[in-house]
Order: structure tokens, then sequence, then C-alpha cells
């Protein structure tokens, strides 16, 4: 009994140490393989060791082979143009269905719902034609526009703005404040972490989304990160350039992964804030 | 007072009393709930509900590619679908596919949670390690499975190999290709449905767990009978957004297989992706997307209702 309670939580953290090492092979391999000299052929690639000395050979041979400037850029344009519309959707939406009585609110708050079931990407074919019905195909913004409303973020701006006494709203209404006003000044402010934690998931998403912009754009000016790294690995892929498809894989994942890593919490809590309210 | 801060004096009035309130004051209330809600109405009407109108009405047309002339046909585009053999196995690869990936990665989930919801520094470091890969894009993750999966010298086969162990043509032989997809997709997925797991743990009633100890309980008794009913909304809400998931998501199969070799790891979306983007048969693409849709709702409003059950039994 008493060897249990020692040999127990042991063999716990052997366990789990094993599993994370499996569940990290794949990261610490493209780490050694993007540092490592002469990547030609795949013999000894495979090394999870680092015997070698570090090279940016791989770094320069990606960056000359993939536009990667151009993916960050059309990428980064993506992301804000979207989280910006959404933050002036969900929060005019989220006010109205807290805070207003009017007939029909139920109906139109399940009718907002529907959308957490019919996801845009099982709608990419008939979404298409209507991007190219409004002349959008091959833009950025065609890329945007199907993610300008979201049900779940009104859903979770609706649940800040109802956690918030409505004692503040009285006070500046007295003061003869207007609606937006408030709104404004009151209720977004104090419904931060929620606006927070909706960046966080709504960026994530959309920096990692992939086969509706494959779908939308055609000219490789428009590229995003995700299309122009599954083009660039079909290239170093049929090249057995490993090394090159590790460096180029690192680029694409590093600006997500350096700011999880430097706010790990606020991303965890996000995710999970956004799964339990939503 | 401008109008404005009437109109919100009248909002935060409501509770009080509302069958006294003017007739013009309500109307203006519904005006302006109509204005907020209008940006997101238009989008919502753009992009979720009219591409459910729309697409059943393509799945009754045949329109050739470049060309006009579109003619009804009826339900001749979702017969032309249901006797490709293509989409036959795309739906049986789905089903394989969703059983083989949701089941794993739920149990593993919920494994990983229970060994590391005490916060400690080690299970902190070992939390972010399984999360990880759940941020990272999809199509990165199969560029990296390239190398992985590779035969003979790849990661997988390279460390097998020096356990003695002889590995698979991971991605190149057709009774294996799927499975392969499989653990992919269970290695990025386990750790953010754990991360679900370890919230609704800090959920679970303490006094319960030590009073089934105490009346003598062991581990599995305490597991089974008192943690696992606690969750079950999170199990309820984690097998749904898994669920979604198998449905919406086939970065990998674009980037690593292209759906074969053999259609042996052909998915629903990547079959209604390959029809609308390869083969310009709007057709049988808009037909499939609304069998996929049918599934899709199908699926959500039965998790939907289990939820609510669940609830109930809670209460």
């Amino acid at each position: 009994m008493r060897l249990d309670r020692h040999i127990a939580p042991a063999l716990l953290v052997a366990a789990m140490t094993a599993v994370s090492t499996v569940w990290a092979a794949p990261f610490l391999w493209t780490l050694m393989a993007s540092f490592r000299p002469d990547s030609f052929g795949a013999a000894g690639m495979a090394s999870l060791l680092p015997d070698f000395a570090p090279t940016l050979a791989n770094f320069r041979l990606a960056l000359e082979s993939g536009d990667f400037g151009l993916y960050y850029l059309n990428t980064t344009i993506v992301v804000i143009g979207i989280l910006g519309v959404q933050l002036v959707t969900i929060s005019l939406a989220g006010y109205a269905f807290a805070r207003l009585r009017f007939p029909g609110r139920d109906f139109l708050f399940y009718a907002f719902l529907l959308q957490l079931m019919l996801v845009p990407p099982a709608l990419i074919v008939p979404n298409l034609r209507t991007i190219v019905d409004l002349g959008l195909y091959d833009s950025l913004a065609g890329v945007m526009a199907p993610y300008f409303a979201s049900a779940f973020g009104t859903f979770l701006m609706r649940q800040a703005f109802l956690g918030i006494p409505r004692d503040f709203e009285e006070a500046a209404a007295i003061d003869g404040a207007p609606w937006w006003a408030i709104v404004w000044h009151v209720l977004l402010p104090m419904a931060r972490p929620a606006l927070v934690a909706f960046a966080i998931v709504s960026v994530t998403a959309h920096w990692n989304e992939f086969l509706w912009p494959l779908m939308v754009i055609n000219d490789p000016a428009n590229h995003t990160l995700t299309i122009g790294l599954a083009t660039f690995t079909r290239g170093a892929e049929g090249a057995k350039e490993w090394g090159v498809l590790a460096a180029g894989t690192l680029l694409v994942m590093a600006p997500l992964a350096i700011t999880f890593v430097a706010f790990q919490r606020r991303f965890v809590e996000s995710f999970v804030f956004s799964g339990i309210k939503g | 007072m401008t109008v404005d801060a009437i109109i919100t004096a009248d909002v935060l009035d409501v509770a009080s009393k509302p069958t006294v309130r003017p007739r013009r004051r309500q109307a203006r209330t519904w005006r302006l709930a109509l204005s907020l809600l209008l940006p997101s109405l238009l989008c919502l009407a753009a992009f979720t509900y009219l591409p459910v109108v729309r697409v059943v009405i393509d799945a009754l047309y045949a329109t050739p590619h470049g060309g006009s002339g579109t003619r009804f046909v009826g339900l001749e585009n979702f017969a032309r679908v249901l006797a490709d053999s293509a989409f036959r196995t795309a739906a049986w690869n789905n089903l394989l596919y969703a059983v083989g990936t949701i089941f794993p990665s739920v149990t593993l989930a919920l494994a990983f949670a229970l060994a590391l919801w005490r916060s400690t520094r080690f299970n902190a470091v070992v939390r972010t390690v399984l999360f990880f890969p759940s941020l990272v894009p999809l199509v990165a993750a199969a560029s990296l499975f390239f190398f992985i999966f590779l035969p003979g010298v790849g990661l997988l086969d390279y460390y097998l190999g020096k356990l003695g162990l002889e590995g698979f043509n991971w991605i190149g032989d057709s009774d294996v290709a799927l499975w392969s997809i499989v653990g992919l997709t269970v290695w990025k997925n386990a750790g953010y449905y754990m991360i679900f797991y370890i919230a609704g743990l800090q959920n679970v009633p303490r006094d319960q767990i030590e009073a089934a100890t105490v009346d003598g309980a062991n581990a599995v008794q305490r597991l089974w009978y008192v943690i696992l009913p606690a969750l079950w909304p999170t199990t309820a809400f984690v097998v749904t957004i898994a669920l979604i998931q198998v449905l919406t998501a086939v970065d990998h199969v674009v980037v690593l297989t292209k759906g074969g070799p053999s259609n042996a790891t052909n998915l629903l979306l990547f079959y209604i992706f390959q029809e609308a983007h390869e083969n310009f048969d709007a057709g049988k693409a808009a037909a499939a997307t609304a069998l996929s849709v049918a599934a899709l709702l199908a699926v959500s409003l039965g998790c939907l209702r289990a939820m609510d059950s669940g609830a109930r039994h809670e209460a």
C-alpha cells in the first residue's frame, strides 16, 4: 500500500514524459532538420539529436523558393480585416440581444446560432458562387466576407454584457448619455476579457485556414501563408529537400507559436472560455 | 435629453413596466435593435441562410461548365452522386475516420486531463506540449507528416527501426493510409479536447469524490460512478465539436494524399472540393454539399438533444 503510494505517481510522471516526447517529436524534428546542414537525401535526416553545426542555409533556400513576406502580409490583412469587422458586428448584436427587448428576439437569436452548425467550411461551394456574384473572386475581401458575422462572437458578447450589472448604465443614462456612448465607455471596457478571448480564437482560426482561401484565391499575389506553404511543400517534397520543407513550415508556424509561448495562459483560458460559453 | 438618451432610458426601464410603454417608444426600440443586428444579419443571410437554399436549387439543375444553358434535371444530380463509387467510398471513409478519430482522441483527452489536472510545474509543461499541435495550421502539420510518414528513412520508420519494428508505407498503401490520417488527426486534436476536460474537472464536486472514497470505492469506480457522470456536459460538447471537425476539416487530405491512393483517404468535403474545383461539375458538387449539410445538421441537432437530456439528468 505504502509502496503503491510512491510508485504510482512516479509511473504517471514516466508515462506522461513518454507521451509528451512522442507528441513533441514532430516539432523537435522540424527544429533539428531546419538547422541541419546538407539536407540532400533523407538518410540521417530523421535523427532528433543535435549532432551538427547549425546552418541557416535551409531558411535561405525556403525564402528563395516561397514568397513568404507576401504570404505573411496577405494573411495578416485577412486576419485583421476579419477581426476588425467582427468586433463591430458582435458588439452591436451582442448589445441588442443582451439589453433590448423587442418582438422576435428569441427567434432571431436562434437564427444567429444556426451558424454554429452551418459552419462556413461546409458551404464552400455555394459561398464561392456568391463571392463570384459579388465580384469578390480572387480577392482577399472574398476570403474575409463569409466571416464578418459571428454567431459565436455574438453569443460571447451577449453573455459578457449580461454579466455586467445595470447600475453602471443607469447612472450614465441619467446623465443623458446615448446608448452608443454607454456601449463604448461602459460596457465594452468591462467586457474586455470576452473581447480578448474572441480575438485570440478568431485570429488563430483564420491564420490557420486553408481550404476556403484556396478556393477563392487564384492570383499568386493574393496567396496566404497556408496556400503558400501547400505549394511550397509540394515543391520541397518533390525535390526531397526535407530540411527546406522543415524550414518553410517553421516559418509559417513561428508567429503563432511565439505568441502562444508568450501568452500561454491567456490562450488556453480563451479557448476554454470560448468552449464553455459557446 | 437627446433622442438616444430617451431610448436608452426606455431600454433600461423595460424590466419594470413593459405594459404601459407607449407604442412609439416600443417601435423605436425595435428599430434600434434591428439596425444593431442588421450588419450581422446581412452577412448571415448571404453566407449562411442563402447558401443552403442555393445549394438545393443548384442541385436540381445541370450547368455545363463554361457554357450557359442551365436546365432543370430534378434529382438527377443526386442520383449521379449516389451512383458515384468515389462518393460512396468517401462517405464510408468519413464514417471510419469519424469513429477512428473521435473515440481515441476523446479517450486520450480524458486520460491526459485526469493525469494532468493538478497544477504542478511538470503538469503545466506537459499540458503545453500536448495542446501545442492544435494551434498549428493543419496544412503545416500535413507538411511535417510528409517526412514523418516517409517509408524507410522517415521519422516514424527511423525510430520504429531502432525498436526493431518495421513500419508501413504509411500514406502509400491503401489499406493503411486512412489510419495514418486518423493518427495525424488524433495527435493534432487530443490536446485541444484535453483543455476542456481539465476545465470540466475543476467543477467535479470534491465532496462527492471524497464520500465515494470513504465508502470504499476504488479509483476505477470513482471514475465510472462519480467523475464521468459529472463530466457529461464536457463530453457532449467535446464530441460535438469533434463531429463537426471530422466533417469540415480536410486540409491534411488535400496536402498529403489528395484522397488517394485509389480513394482510400477520400472524405466527403474533399470529394465536394474535387467536384467543384477540379472537375467543375457544379451539379454534383451542389448535390454532395446538400447531402453533407444534411448530415452535419442531423449530427449537431442530435448532439444538442443529447446535451439537453444530459443537462436534465444533472438537474
